[in-house]
């Protein structure tokens, strides 16, 4: 089921919770306790954003013996990577650029 | 309506410019000053001349835009073709760019329509390696906001 964009939103909108996602997305997979390391918070709270950041499908948990690795689903970004924001993004980023280009032309 | 029409989705960027659309229309049409603000390109003024655009390529993007100018009028409006190239021509975007320039008050009012994307478009996940970062700040500001 696709997830939506709302839940992707909400998810990734605590700074806290991008923090271990992008952690996860750059450095792969890694374990609560090595994530707690690093998240300024407590392991329980680490957990709960864990598990918000599994349920909108930006993470994944895999089991072995009694450690939990996680990882980062970058694809589980895709609903909000459209092309609207993509390209939207771009023309305005250009738009900028024209302006800087027009200020130093002459009449 | 066509119902191809129907389906597809158009992106629009409208900002006034304090200045003349004679200036601007040079900015959009002389391939060097093109280049200065979009990207490295063999444009010319001339309706039918085919072109590229030319960015670095990616990751799953070979960085060309296959071009046609489709219209031509002069410090009005101008249209071109901008389309997905090489290998993925056949599935990739087929787009149209118009730019319309209108004067007013403050200066010129420069319109940015980007017409034609399909809803199998949206999956062009291509090249956000590097992007996204700004993509998840951008999205910290809007859902502050609401």
């Amino acid at each position: 089921m696709p997830i939506a964009p709302t839940v992707l939103f909400s998810a990734l909108a605590d700074p806290t919770r991008r923090a271990i996602f992008e952690r996860l997305a750059r450095d792969g997979a890694q374990t609560v306790r090595v994530l707690t390391g690093h998240a300024g918070v407590s392991q329980p709270a680490v957990s709960k954003h864990l598990a918000v950041l599994k349920l909108a499908g930006l993470v994944r948990d895999r089991r072995d013996g009694r450690q939990t690795h996680y990882s980062a689903q970058p694809q589980g970004l895709a609903p909000l990577l459209d092309w609207i924001s993509l390209y939207g993004a771009f023309w305005r980023d250009r738009f900028d650029r024209l302006e800087t280009l027009l200020n130093r032309m002459d009449q | 309506m066509t119902e191809l029409a129907a389906r597809t989705h158009s992106i629009v960027v409208e900002r006034v410019m304090p200045h003349s659309p004679d200036k601007i229309w040079r900015a959009l049409t002389q391939s060097a000053l093109i280049e200065a603000w979009l990207m490295k390109n063999d444009f010319q003024p001339v309706v039918g001349h085919t072109f590229n655009f030319r960015a670095s390529p990616i990751h799953g993007w070979n960085g060309v835009t296959d071009s046609e100018v489709l219209e031509i009028i002069p410090h009005r409006r101008l249209t071109y073709s901008w389309n997905a190239s090489g290998d993925q021509a056949p599935d990739g975007l087929k787009t149209i760019v118009t730019w319309t320039l209108t004067p007013c008050e403050n200066g010129t009012r420069v319109r940015m329509e980007q017409s034609g994307f399909r809803p199998q478009d949206e999956t062009g996940y291509r090249g956000m390696g590097g992007g996204w970062p700004r993509i998840l700040a951008r999205l910290e500001e809007v859902s502050s906001k609401s």
